[in-house]
Parts: structure tokens; sequence; C-alpha cells
């Protein structure tokens, strides 16, 4: 008997988290396609507000896009080389210089902002361009690419692999072409969605770098919440769900997948946390 | 595979390594340097404890950051061990729906509570419907609250279920076998294991929310914690020093309180993040 209600309480806790966790994103998908929100979905269903959003904020959307891909290919080019050597090379130093990289993780987006707007917003061209926001990007989800490849270079089947290569004769940009970077690419593909998610949804230290000439979708969102109808706050809300949440599932559906199948995995899969 | 790869190894190293020069650790010099550059000197190090205003704002802020991250451990600990022990129909979906909000930026989440708690919300509706009047409190240390619950739930829940599938069902069969109530079993067996993993995933919890600013900026009521009084001093009072000595005091802390869990229980990126 015990037994029972000790499982039916546990489960209506678990339902009504799920409940606190999805009403408000249903409601806010509803209200971004009902006539007038506060009459209630009998006023009827319309893309008009979807299309308004369009209208005003279309380009919020091209250029989070634009900053997302950037980031990607930026922490690709920083973050695959710098794990790879973290890798190869584990000792006091190398503990150090990972320490320095994930770091910006443990420090608020705000006070890595205010340090980059003192000491980079003197150079005016630099500091206008989307260039500075996508540095700010760089910053805050390079940690995440660095620990997905470490992850599975730090395997030690790698190690045997990159060995076997060795021995025969493979030299060391050869090993690193065909054998690291072809095996660790799980980490890889897994480290670009990360980022990507990221990037698409940072809003604390995009905030206070952007200018009124590179509003990337999270600041237009927190314009909208500002000072656009409610119905126009949601549309635009939807709008961000379409675009991070197929990222967010194909990230969930990787990190089952190479739980299964990963033979190369010691750390558990990094996960995505935005600073808020 | 010798130390002839150094040279080409440290060639690799100095793309990433440049960039955390100019863009972090030089930054945060200068950061550090004008905060104490300001008309107080390094004394505005210490506004926190000797300017009444960010002194409540620090104490708001660290019993904001409290509250949520046991209010978190308490809830995500048992919808995540339920998770982890029952195979139920929909049980998927239901993971799927839990862990779903993990990447929204704050400042959707505070937007979240306004449908939740705003003046249109759907519980000042039920409240209503229920004659008890209209209950609104997205606009206050309350929302806040639950703001920083949404985003702090789904984090948790992840870390408790990692953690449970690794917990040894044999030792808790052999307390059962002893005597021992589930009760005890709970206490002395499940909680103890999962220890670790809720040290390290409390300790992300309480950083992100004394750092977080988005879900605060979108409910752009006048609440007071330290991430948005370091933005007004910075905005409307153009006090560089003060924004820069908070901010970084601010990082000191978070870092601090991450710092402390990875030495108790191992890296909190692994375990958690």
């Amino acid at each position: 008997m015990r037994n029972r209600l000790g499982f039916a309480l546990q489960l209506a806790v678990t339902l009504l988290v799920a409940a606190f966790l999805v009403v408000p994103v249903a409601m806010s998908m509803l209200a971004g396609v009902t006539a007038n929100f506060f009459v209630g979905v009998s006023s009827g269903l319309t893309l008009r507000w979807v299309g308004e959003v369009w209208r005003l904020y279309a380009a919020t959307i091209g250029l989070s896009m634009t900053i997302a891909l950037a980031c990607v290919a930026a922490t690709l080019a920083l973050g695959v080389p710098a794990a790879y050597v973290l890798a190869r090379r584990p000792g006091r130093v190398s503990r150090a210089i990972e320490e320095v990289l994930t770091l910006p993780l443990a420090i608020p987006g705000l006070a890595l902002a205010l340090a980059l707007i003192i000491t980079w917003g003197g150079f005016r061209d630099f500091r206008t361009g989307w260039g500075f926001v996508l540095v700010g990007h760089v910053l805050y989800t390079l940690p995440f690419m660095v620990r997905a490849v470490l992850a599975v270079l730090s395997a030690t089947a790698m190690r045997d692999l990159e060995e076997g290569a060795a021995s025969l004769g493979a030299g060391f940009w050869t090993r690193l072409a065909t054998v690291v970077i072809p095996n660790a690419r799980g980490g890889i593909v897994a480290g670009a969605l990360m980022v990507l998610t990221l990037s698409v949804g940072e809003f604390n230290l995009t905030w206070m770098l952007h200018t009124p000439h590179t509003k990337t979708l999270p600041v237009g969102l927190a314009d909208s919440y500002a000072s656009m109808r409610l119905e126009i706050a949601s549309a635009y809300t939807l709008l961000f769900f379409i675009m991070i949440v197929p990222l967010l599932v194909a990230m969930q559906a990787m990190s089952r997948t190479r739980r299964t199948a990963g033979p190369v995995e010691e750390l558990p899969p990094c996960r995505p946390l935005p600073s808020n | 595979m010798s130390n002839r790869d150094l040279p080409r190894l440290v060639l690799l190293a100095v793309p990433a390594g440049a960039f955390a020069l100019a863009f972090f650790l030089v930054p945060l010099a200068r950061l550090a340097a004008a905060a104490a550059g300001g008309p107080k000197g390094l004394a505005a190090y210490a506004s926190v404890v000797t300017e009444p205003r960010h002194f409540e704002s620090m104490m708001a802020t660290l019993a904001l950051a409290v509250g949520v991250t046991a209010a978190t451990l308490v809830l995500a600990t048992v919808a995540g061990l339920f998770l982890s022990r029952h195979a139920f129909p929909g049980r998927g979906a239901l993971v799927a729906v839990l862990t779903l909000p993990l990447a929204f930026p704050g400042v959707v989440v505070g937007f979240l509570v306004i449908m939740l708690g705003g003046r249109q919300g759907v519980i000042g509706g039920l409240t209503e419907a229920l004659g008890a009047g209209r209950l609104v409190f997205a606009y206050s240390l309350a929302g806040l609250f639950v703001g920083y619950l949404y985003f702090s739930i789904p984090r948790v829940i992840l870390t408790v279920m990692a953690s449970a599938e690794k917990l040894d069902p044999a030792l808790e069969e052999a307390a059962r076998s002893l005597g021992a109530s589930r009760a005890r079993v709970l206490k002395d067996v499940v909680l103890p294991g999962l220890a670790p993993g809720l040290t390290a995933a409390g300790a992300i919890c309480f950083a992100t929310a004394m750092g977080a600013f988005g879900t605060a900026f979108a409910l752009a009521a006048n609440i007071e914690v330290l991430p948005m009084t370091i933005y007004t001093e910075f905005t409307l009072n153009a006090n560089i020093a003060a924004a820069g000595a908070l901010s970084l005091v601010l990082g000191a802390v978070t870092w601090a309180a991450l710092y402390a869990a990875r030495s108790l229980a191992g890296p909190p990126v692994a375990a958690a993040a």
C-alpha cells in the first residue's frame, strides 16, 4: 500500500514539473497564432502576427544565423587543434591551459562583455560590426567545443590508433588529417551542434555588445517583449522555438547514440548550458 | 609520436592561445584595472559591503540563488529518480519534455514566466476562476524565482538520471534484505550515491542563478539582483569602475562555487554539463 502511495506521489511531482515546463511554451506558441490573446482562441487563429514579426525582425534572424555559422567555423578552427594539443600532452601545463579556456563559462556574461568593451570598444569599426558580437560568442562557446572534442580524443583507443599509424611511418600532419580528425568526428559534430545552439540563443553578452545595426534574434526578442503586444512577442518566440528545437532534438539524439554505440568516450557528453 | 612533435603541437595551440589572450586574459586584466581606477580606487571592490544598495543587491541575489538551488535539487531529485526507476508508456516523451528547455536562453524563460504569472498569465486566470482574485507574480522576486527554477530543473534532472543509472542496485537489495526500510535505503544508500552528481549540479545551478541576467531583464521590473545592478551602473550611471568591480566580485563568487564543488565531487563539466 505505502509503495503504491509513494509511486503516485512521485508521479504527481514529475507530472507537475513537466506541466510547469511545457504549459508556458504551449501557451506562448498558441498566443503567437491567436488573433486576440486577451479574448482567447475563440477570436480565431491567424498568421498575421508571424507575418508582422517577419516584417519587423527578419534581419535579426538572418544575422543570428550568420553569426552562429561563423561561430561554428571559428570554434572549429580554434578549438579542435587546441583539444588535440591538450589530449596529446596531458600534464600540469595542459590542465592550466584547459582551465583558462573553460574559465569564461564560470564568469557571468556581463563581466566578459564589460571586459571586451573596455578593451576593444575604442576600435570603432570593430566595435560597430557584427564581428564584435561574434568574438563574444566564440569566447563563450569555445569551451564547449574543446570539451566535446577532448572527451573523444582523450580515450585510449585514439592513442593506440595514432601509435599504429606512426609506426607505419605516417607523419604528424598525415596522422592528424587521416587518423585523428576522422576518428574524432563524433565529438566534432556534437561540439558544432552545441556551439550552433548556444550562439543562436546567446543573450547576456550579445545585449551588451550589440549596436542598433547588429541586433541578433534574442536581442530582437527582448526588444519585442518590452515594446510589442503579447501576440507579436509570442509569434517571435514561436519562430525562435522553430529554429532552436530541431537543434536540441538532434543533440539529444546524438548523445543517445553516442552513449549506446560510442567506443571512445570517457567523459559524459557535455550539454549546452546557456548562462541565462 | 615523440617529442619531435612538440614544435608542431605548439603551432596548433597558437590560434586558441592568441584568442584567449586577446579577448579574455587581457580584457579581464583591463577590467580589473578599470574597476580599481575609479574615484574610489581599490575600495570599489569592497562596495558590496560598504555601499548599502550593492550590499542589499548581493544579499538578495545570494538568497535567491540558494533558494533556487535547494528547490531545484528537491524537485529534480524526485522526478529524476522516478524516471530512472520506472518504465511506463510515455516515459520517453516525459523525459524529452523535461529536458527540452535545457538550452532556452534566460530572456525567453523570462517571457515564459510572464505567460504563467503575468497580467494575462494562466495562473492568474486560474486563481481568478477560483474566486481568489488575479494572482500576478511575474514582475517580482517571485517571478525571478520561478524563472530560475524553470531553467535549472532540466539541468539537474539530467544529472540525477545519469547518476542514478550508475548506482549499483545490489547495494539497495542488500540493504533491503537486511531489513532497512524504504526511507532508510533512500537516506543511507541512494542519496549518498547521488551526492557527487548533486553537488556538481547544485554548484552549476547556484552559479547560473547568481549570474543570470536575461530573465531579470525580460521581466523588466525593479528587481535588484546583482546582474541588474551591474547593468544599471554601467548603462544609466556610466559608472564603469563600480560595474567592473561588481562584475568581478560576482565572477569570483560563481567561480569559487564551481571550484569548491569540483574539489568535493570531481569535474563539474564532466559530471553535470
